[in-house]
């Protein structure tokens, strides 16, 4: 258990809805939902959820703090923003998921190996390097995610793919020198840097 | 019948003219119909038209009119004469409307306007002008019997109309239910706190007016009478009656809660800090806006659990099978007792389906906004002691749960104070779905003096009969009407909206009677009922059968009619296997000399000849409807508009048969449990009827289906004539009858 | 027409070499046509997109965004942000409306911008607006039309509009259940929407084509099926996840499945390049994987006056 988490558990201790209203994405809705399952049922990815949103909702109020932080369901959300446009009753749903995909990342409870989580975390790294994205390094950071080996294998299979972008001059082969790279970056470190402090006090996630 | 005088006229507008051979109309006016003024009009209901009608009624002495031209429905003012007999040949709707206009139909079309204009004729040549009921009382006082929230908007409406108002309440205080809530289910904008109840403002209001009289500690021992005169005993408790004259009644008995002692197993009596919705008012009221205390210990309620739909929406049969509405909304509200006054305080409500009627759902997101939390489940346990634990099944989850509270309020359902059931066996269970542990209600609310019963009929769960579709408050007594959670389950919002219009309702009654008229649906009929006295076999059909409760039986065991208690519908007279009972305007002849008018061609024709008796209320607009849409059916069909299909006798399809007709068609409303009858069970004893008819047909050695009943709603505009062009394909199938002679 | 100006914002996808580069040179030529001149927001950054958030949290991506708009107001004043990227204008405005509407936020912002010497250039009255809100809004369909010289006759396109140009924020007037501008604009273009095809709003996957490839893949599947289903040649997207998940998979997804799909998808961008009369290199068409042959023929013909 990471010391942050110790202390959120510490900290809200039976009422894991407070704890989410307080630290989580638009978590003050949660309390909003009516349970219709309409947000579920819209989902692209539902039936891959181990608990769909209406569930996790349920399962907030019902205080199962360690099974909804440790799911691997709000994983699974692609952003389509479908929940969001469908729900009678107007939850952020896809702030939500990501809201406590985010918390759950925070406090370390995440599951590890979740892929989702991994590229995300890859993503943003590889972003606020320079600023931009650096779509070589990204992809080739990915293959190689699950070690070297299975990297190679990885990027064989998806040899086509990468040749064919590269062919059409949509993947720059010499993207891993440049490319991606802002002028203000070191504004962008400072920045982003000052954010997260701010971020982490507000939410009371420092220490 | 040497004074009748009649005048038909033909109308030439809306296309007639150009459709229809108007001269030969005149003629059959003329020579078969036995009018003996007859004229065509350009434009009929224009008011040269009218005009020359009305110079004819006034200066030819014409006093029986057939106006040969739209539907009864259509421009009633135009050719609304005063002190005549009207009848309707309907041409528009009936005839041009529904056939193509093509050479080949020209000869059909004509002959069925010819058809409808013999039967004008022939109906009106039956016809009396309706005079009014001589025996009308004029009492326009209005009785209201129940004086919770209901019954004193009621009173309150009533005398701000300008009518005198008695009030019944047999408690010593006036209020009910409303008066012993902490504060009710807010009723306007935002939706978002419980409101103050409003009823000592209403019981100021009460006091001041004095239009209104209140009897308290009383009860009403004996009513009788009709509307415009009704004669009630009101008796006290402590003894004594006075006996007082009333124009009309609104019956607003309230309901009492489903009793938390048949509940056990969610802790119905077995725990004190186990309550009905009603005992957790008592505790909000106590503590008053200062943190709730729980009745075991005093102790300050830390966590509260709502179970929903507690002994209700039961499908075993044990509990109430029904749905009473307004607990979701009252657990909300009084979870907001206690988060107004500590937020910190859990409050669970465990529902399987939130019900929040009207604008509930704003109320529920306040609920959601202070913290309430909502669990669908179903609770199976409650376990006492001091920690209550409530044993439920999440649905969401799929999973077994606990929670613990202080207290636990079970949202019981209404049960209404409806009074005796006056249809039920002797010995049976008197309210079907009510559950077997309800004991039957001994104690009527009204003592009428009817021979169908102390009481209101009921309709299901042992709620009046109120026609609740279609006609909130009206009931099956004329003059009667109830209003609140006695006819359906309802909150105090939606009981103050009920009782303002019941106030109306009774008001136009108490009107309607002392003019000696009808009140709904043949709002404004002069008609009555009598009956030929020497023809009368006293085989009591007419009083079994009147849906209204209307007609009680003399000394001498004949049917005795209170004609102001009369919806005017004709049950009676299709009841009647003798025929004695008519109205002026309506009657076995009215109906039976326009059927027989028509002229039947013969078996070789390949003109058969379909009878179409229709609902005035719904089937007979559905095919008006139908015809302003274009909508065709078969011209072989002659459509002759009912009162209700109570009143049909069985004698006009039998006099249909043999004067050669080749198939019948019955149209009514829908029957049973969600009715939509404007007479409440005259389609149903219409199909009763119906359902021997087969042996005649059998008896005359006709097919059956040449006869056919069925429920048209107004809105069936495609398939009321669909049911007609069936009846058509049915006889070409089977072939012409052989009755034509 | 009058010369229309707006600051552009052409995110990371756009840039040279990038997966939407051909995106970026079909929109230069339709705004050359359509005379629109696009003032790039100077040193734009990422905008998180929508997979930012596990790492990046709420107010480091809420920053990355008031960056590009303080920019903007900085720099292009008084012009509307329009971008051509479904991520970049759905993350630009959603800052922006979560900045409106929280004053916590914006100050928490302003504070990290203040790091970058921005925070006083936040003033957040911008409009933020996609390309295709402009081309609706601004122009008209009527007004679409008009440079049409070579209408796009005979070729039936499945109007792929996805998620992200579509929800939450939508264009206005359109429905998120079946948003019809994507048929509209093809059919101006000259071309054959296939209307009927029920997959238009369908989710591709977005990032975690990425990291769930074969759930991912399950819906490009029904996306493209669809579109042969009921006769398209060629699906047309607002959107470069959109095009680039829908185009690149074909292959794995054939192996998967054992189908044999191999249909062009294209932007709105090069469809109007090439009905304006640009060639197919200044309409991107060199930038497609599988070739928008179709497109490629019209584009070689000369222009009938």
């Amino acid at each position: 258990m990471s010391e942050l988490n110790k202390v959120m558990v510490e900290k809200y201790r039976n009422d894991f809805l407070k704890e989410v209203e307080a630290n989580v994405e638009e978590g003050n809705w949660v309390k909003m939902c009516m349970q219709c399952g309409v947000c579920s049922g819209s989902c692209p990815f539902g039936p891959y959820w181990e608990h769909p949103p209406q569930e996790l909702f349920m399962m907030i109020r019902a205080g199962k703090r360690e099974e909804v932080l440790a799911s691997e369901s709000m994983w699974m959300c692609t952003s389509c923003y479908n929940c969001i446009v469908r729900c009678p009753r107007e939850l952020p749903i896809t702030h939500i998921m990501h809201g406590l995909a985010n918390y759950a990342h925070r406090l370390g409870i995440a599951p590890k190996m979740n892929p989702t989580r991994r590229f995300a975390k890859l993503f943003w790294e590889n972003i606020i390097k320079g600023g931009r994205v650096n779509e070589l390094k990204l992809s080739i950071g990915l293959y190689f995610m699950d070690g070297f080996s299975n990297g190679v294998k990885k990027g064989l299979e998806m040899l086509p793919v990468g040749l064919g972008m590269f062919k059409t001059g949509r993947l720059n082969p010499f993207g891993l020198l440049s490319g991606g790279k802002c002028k203000g970056a070191g504004d962008i470190h400072k920045m982003l840097k000052k954010a997260k402090e701010i971020e982490n006090r507000r939410k009371g996630f420092a220490p | 019948m040497a004074d009748i005088k009649i005048g038909a006229y033909v109308c030439k507008g809306c296309g007639l003219g150009e459709r229809l051979n108007t001269a030969q109309l005149i003629t059959v006016a003329q020579r078969e119909g036995k009018a003996q003024v007859v004229r065509e009009h350009e434009f009929l209901c224009s008011g040269a038209g009218v005009s020359m009608i009305r110079q004819d009624i006034e200066k030819e002495g014409v006093n029986h009119v057939v106006i040969a031209a739209c539907s009864r429905r259509a421009k009633t003012e135009a050719f609304g004469f005063d002190n005549v007999a009207i009848s309707r040949a309907n041409l528009r709707e009936g005839v041009i409307w529904v056939q193509p206009d093509t050479e080949e139909a020209k000869e059909v079309t004509q002959e069925m306007a010819a058809d409808y204009v013999r039967m004008g004729c022939a109906e009106v040549t039956k016809m009396q002008a309706p005079q009014t009921n001589p025996s009308h009382g004029n009492n326009k006082r209005i009785l209201i019997v129940g004086g919770g929230i209901s019954g004193m908007t009621s009173a309150i409406e009533a005398a701000k109309a300008g009518y005198e108002v008695l009030l019944v309440e047999k408690t010593g205080a006036l209020g009910g239910w409303v008066a012993k809530l902490h504060k009710r289910i807010p009723s306007h904008e935002p939706y978002a706190d419980p409101m103050e109840t409003g009823v000592p403002g209403l019981g100021r209001q009460i006091e001041a007016d004095k239009r209104i009289k209140v009897y308290l500690n009383s009860t009403v021992s004996r009513t009788s009478g009709a509307p415009g005169q009704f004669s009630v005993d009101i008796s006290k408790e402590s003894g004594g009656t006075s006996t007082e004259n009333i124009g009309s009644i609104i019956m607003a008995s309230g309901f009492e809660l489903y009793d938390v002692n048949k509940l056990p197993e969610l802790g119905g009596g077995k725990s004190p800090d186990v309550v009905d919705q009603a005992g957790l008012e008592k505790l909000a009221r106590a503590a008053n806006g200062a943190p709730i205390k729980r009745p075991s210990d005093g102790k300050e309620i830390k966590s509260v659990v709502f179970v929903q739909c507690a002994g209700q929406r039961d499908p075993s049969g044990k509990h109430l099978a029904y749905c009473s509405g307004h607990c979701c909304n009252t657990s909300i509200k009084q979870a907001m007792y206690f988060k107004d006054s500590n937020p910190n305080v859990d409050t669970m409500v465990i529902y399987t389906d939130l019900r929040t009627p009207g604008n509930g759902e704003d109320f529920y997101r306040s609920a959601q906004r202070k913290g309430v939390t909502f669990i669908k489940g179903t609770v199976s346990e409650v376990v006492p002691g001091a920690e209550l634990q409530v044993k439920f099944k999440d649905l969401i989850l799929n999973d077994d749960a606990v929670a613990k509270a202080d207290l636990v309020v079970l949202a019981t359902g209404m049960v209404a104070n409806s009074g005796v059931d006056i249809d039920a066996a002797e010995g049976a269970p008197n309210i079907q779905g009510q559950g077997a542990g309800s004991e039957a209600k001994t104690v009527s609310i009204l003592n009428l003096t009817y021979r169908q019963g102390k009481d209101l009929p009921l309709l299901k769960h042992g709620f009046n009969d109120s026609h609740f579709i279609c006609f909130p408050y009206e009931t099956r007594r004329t003059g009667i009407y109830s209003c609140g959670p006695v006819r359906r389950p309802m909150d105090a919002q939606q009981a103050i909206e009920d009782a303002t219009g019941a106030a109306l309702k009774a008001i136009q009654a108490a009107e309607n009677a002392a003019l000696g008229r009808a009140a709904h649906p043949r709002s404004g009929d002069l008609s009555f009922p009598t009956f030929r006295r020497e023809g009368c076999t006293q085989c009591k059909r007419c009083t079994v059968e009147c849906p209204f409760g209307a007609i009680d039986e003399d000394e001498q065991r004949y049917p005795q009619f209170n004609e102001s208690r009369c919806r005017r519908c004709g049950t009676c007279m299709g009841a009647c296997p003798v025929r004695v009972i008519s109205f002026e305007n309506y009657s076995v002849d009215t109906v039976g000399y326009q059927l027989k008018s028509v002229d039947m061609p013969d078996q070789f024709s390949e003109k058969p000849r379909i009878l179409v008796l229709a609902c005035e209320n719904d089937a007979y607009p559905a095919l008006d409807m139908a015809a302003m849409n274009k909508i065709q059916y078969s011209a072989f069909a002659r459509v002759i508009p009912v009162r209700c299909l109570g009143s049909v006798n069985t004698i006009w399809i039998n006099d249909a048969l043999t004067s050669g007709y080749d198939g019948v068609v019955l149209m009514g409303c829908q029957k049973g449990e969600n009715y939509q009858c404007h007479f409440v069970k005259g389609s149903e004893i219409a199909q009763t009827r119906m359902s021997k008819i087969d042996d005649t047909l059998k008896g005359m050695s006709l097919e059956v289906e040449r006869v056919r009943t069925c429920e048209v709603a107004i809105t069936d505009i495609q398939r009321a004539p669909k049911i007609i062009n069936e009846m058509a394909e049915t006889i070409q199938k089977i072939g012409l009858s052989p009755m034509k002679f | 027409m009058a010369k229309k100006e707006y600051s552009f914002y052409p995110g990371c996808s756009s840039e040279r070499k990038a997966s939407a580069s051909n995106y970026m040179v079909s929109v230069e030529s339709m705004c050359k046509t359509l005379d629109i001149k696009l003032n790039e927001i100077p040193d734009w950054n990422c905008c998180g997109a929508s997979i930012g958030y596990a790492e990046g949290g709420e107010l480091p991506r809420h920053a990355m965004n008031a960056r590009n708009i303080a920019l903007s107001e900085k720099h292009n004043p008084g012009q509307d942000i329009v971008a051509t990227c479904a991520a970049c204008w759905l993350g630009a405005k959603e800052t922006h409306e979560r900045l409106s509407a929280s004053e916590q936020m914006l100050a928490d912002t302003r504070e990290a911008l203040k790091e970058a010497g921005l925070d006083m250039d936040y003033k957040g009255e911008v409009e933020i607006r996609h390309m295709v809100e402009v081309l609706i809004e601004d122009f008209g369909y009527d007004q679409l039309a008009k440079p049409v010289v070579k209408p796009l006759e005979g070729v039936k396109i499945a109007g792929y509009v996805g998620c992200q140009t579509n929800r939450p924020f939508g264009v206005v007037g359109e429905s998120f259940e079946n948003p019809k501008y994507l048929d509209k604009l093809t059919e101006i273009m000259g071309a054959e929407p296939v209307e009927k095809y029920d997959q238009k709003v369908t989710c591709c996957g977005g990032a975690l084509a990425f990291s769930e490839p074969e759930k991912s893949q399950a819906q490009i599947k029904k996306i493209i099926e669809s579109a042969y289903d009921f006769g398209a040649e060629m699906i047309v997207t607002p959107c470069p996840v959109c095009q680039m998940n829908v185009e690149v998979y074909q292959g794995q997804i054939n192996k998967k499945y054992g189908t044999k799909f191999h249909i062009p998808v294209t932007y709105y961008s090069q469809l109007m390049t090439v009905a304006y009369g640009g060639s197919a290199k200044e309409a991107g068409l060199d930038g497609n994987i599988v070739r928008a042959t179709k497109l490629e023929e019209i584009a070689a013909k000369p222009v009938k006056r």
